[in-house]
């Protein structure tokens, strides 16, 4: 019973100096920032890496989530016959939730797990002990520019996935399944406010992409140098961004849309 | 090789004093204390798992020690802050086990990134200077290609001519002979033994491979369990009256340090076996 209780302590303190290191180590890098001009064409290198090398998945999941919303909304309202709200059911849903969480999500399992991957594995090949050692500090040689690129594209990512997801479902519920055109666009641009959707989505998109990269770059930075290490980092990053996100996202939204 | 007397003249560039070090509650390094002399090639060699990569990184300030004094250049290492220790670092060159050349830059650009890191120099004289260093190396013909078309040796060599492209005052080798092959092996020899002569630099070899490390170095020290157990010239420590000492020089499996890892009565062992099925 002791002997459980202590190890319960234990990993209490352990998760405690992990918080603590990982506090540490976002002030250093956000706050040790390199020379404009050593640092812009390093954070314009990792804006293309975490970004625009993230926009297939993000624009093909956007365009199939905005077909089956339009589907399904469709079936559902028409029973009402309600169809013509579909543009808006479409709008509110993507900008409001699904675009800043499922981008968010998307974004930790192809950029988060690649960024963790990559800066674990530069710490097992003694990288980053070498940049130490030659006087350069990887807290900001290598670990700000991703960090403010995961910053900056994590809410454009978000954005690009409510617009295609709109798309998409323009493509099944106007094109296809034959809604009037006027009534899909006319409806969301009555209804889809501009400060309380859209800039709240970017506003949870903005925090979620603060919180998956810090995780992705902090879980590479300290991990256990060996395969088996990174490996586990890789694990932790896309879990707890996981997790973060759909915590964070409830929260939000309850200070967000939660006067009722 | 030169004499006791030619080491003791030169000034240390490196005082370690009292060194304590514990990692994970485990003590590596109770109490040592080592001159390195400016301008000639220390050795520092033991067993594996001693902390010899340890005692570098502590040297390099990537590691604090719990007490006891290091200085390095002068400077106190411990108590540097972080923009003065990286500064300092400057001055240091450290060729790693792995090599640790970035993976994503070819030959020519990792010898070139200290150059743009660290000075304002025009790019004609950068593509100079690395062109010398990768022809000090032996290299120059390489210098497109990228780190995972190099072999174990040539990777070395060309984080060897990374590591030197500031002109620094120190440079440390960690175990630069491991896994390397006859030729590769010779090839690094060669090459310590010139870049400390042609340029003064002050060496420092963490390494187990005995005979190549006596073979270039003024100064060798032997640490084992913590302490230093033995130092002096290459010649003295050939004639050191420590059994410990020899048995690690001439590589004998059993001796003070023990063949067998501590273990139980074997009788108990057995007997406890046979109970158990």
């Amino acid at each position: 019973m002791i002997h459980r209780i202590r190890r319960l302590g234990r990993q209490g303190i352990e998760v405690l100096r992990a918080l603590g290191r990982s506090g540490v180590f976002l002030f250093g890098a956000l706050w040790g920032l390199p020379r404009p001009s050593e640092g812009l064409p390093l954070l314009i290198r990792q804006l293309y890496v975490v970004g625009v090398l993230s926009l297939a998945i993000v624009i093909v999941s956007g365009l199939f989530i905005g077909m089956v919303l339009g589907l399904q909304g469709y079936t559902i309202l028409s029973d009402y016959g309600s169809e013509d709200a579909v543009g808006q059911m479409i709008a509110l849903t993507l900008v409001r939730e699904l675009g800043p969480v499922v981008a968010a999500l998307l974004f930790a399992g192809r950029a988060g797990s690649a960024l963790t991957a990559e800066i674990g594995l530069m710490k097992a090949t003694e990288q980053l002990s070498s940049l130490e050692m030659m006087g350069v500090d990887p807290l900001r040689r290598v670990i700000a520019p991703r960090l403010w690129a995961g910053f900056i594209a994590m809410p454009l990512l978000a954005v690009i996935f409510s617009t295609v997801g709109i798309w998409g479902g323009m493509l099944v519920g106007v094109e296809w399944l034959g809604v009037f055109e006027g009534s899909f666009w006319g409806n969301m641009q009555a209804s889809v406010s501009f400060v309380d959707d859209v800039l709240n989505g970017v506003i949870k998109s903005i925090v979620f992409g603060f919180f998956c990269t810090w995780i992705a770059v902090f879980q590479g930075y300290d991990c256990v140098p060996t395969s088996a290490g990174i490996s586990s980092a890789t694990t932790k990053t896309v879990v707890y961004s996981s997790l973060a996100v759909l915590g964070l996202d409830f929260v939000l939204t309850a200070v967000m849309f939660g006067s009722f | 090789m030169p004499s006791q007397n030619r080491f003791m003249d030169s000034a240390s560039y490196i005082d370690l004093e009292n060194v304590v070090f514990s990692r994970n509650g485990r003590r590596i390094f109770d109490g040592v204390s080592l001159s390195i002399p400016r301008g000639r090639i220390t050795a520092i060699m033991g067993p594996s798992g001693t902390g010899k990569t340890t005692l570098l990184r502590l040297i390099g300030g990537q590691l604090r020690p719990d007490s006891g004094r290091i200085s390095v250049a002068g400077q106190q290492v411990p108590a540097l802050g972080r923009k003065a220790l990286y500064r300092l670092r400057e001055k240091m060159g450290m060729l790693f086990q792995s090599g640790a050349l970035f993976t994503d830059l070819s030959v020519y650009e990792n010898v070139a990134f200290p150059l743009r890191v660290h000075t304002s120099l025009p790019e004609d004289m950068i593509h100079d200077i690395v062109l010398m260093k990768l022809q000090a190396v032996g290299l120059r013909g390489a210098r497109d290609l990228m780190p995972a078309e190099l072999s174990g040796g040539m990777t070395r060599r060309v984080a060897l001519a990374r590591s030197i492209a500031l002109d620094p005052e120190l440079i440390m080798y960690d175990e630069p002979f491991a896994g390397q092959d006859p030729i590769a092996m010779g090839v690094l020899v060669k090459l310590i033994r010139d870049l400390n002569r042609t340029m003064g630099l002050t060496s420092v070899l963490v390494s187990h491979d005995v005979p190549e490390s006596l073979s270039i170095c003024h100064f060798a020290c032997i640490i084992a369990d913590g302490h230093v157990i033995g130092q002096g010239t290459p010649e003295q420590l050939r004639n050191h009256p420590s059994e410990r000492v020899q048995q690690f020089l001439q590589g004998q499996p059993d001796g003070p340090v023990p063949f067998h890892y501590p273990a139980p009565d074997p009788g108990q062992d057995w007997f406890a076996t046979g109970e158990g099925a």
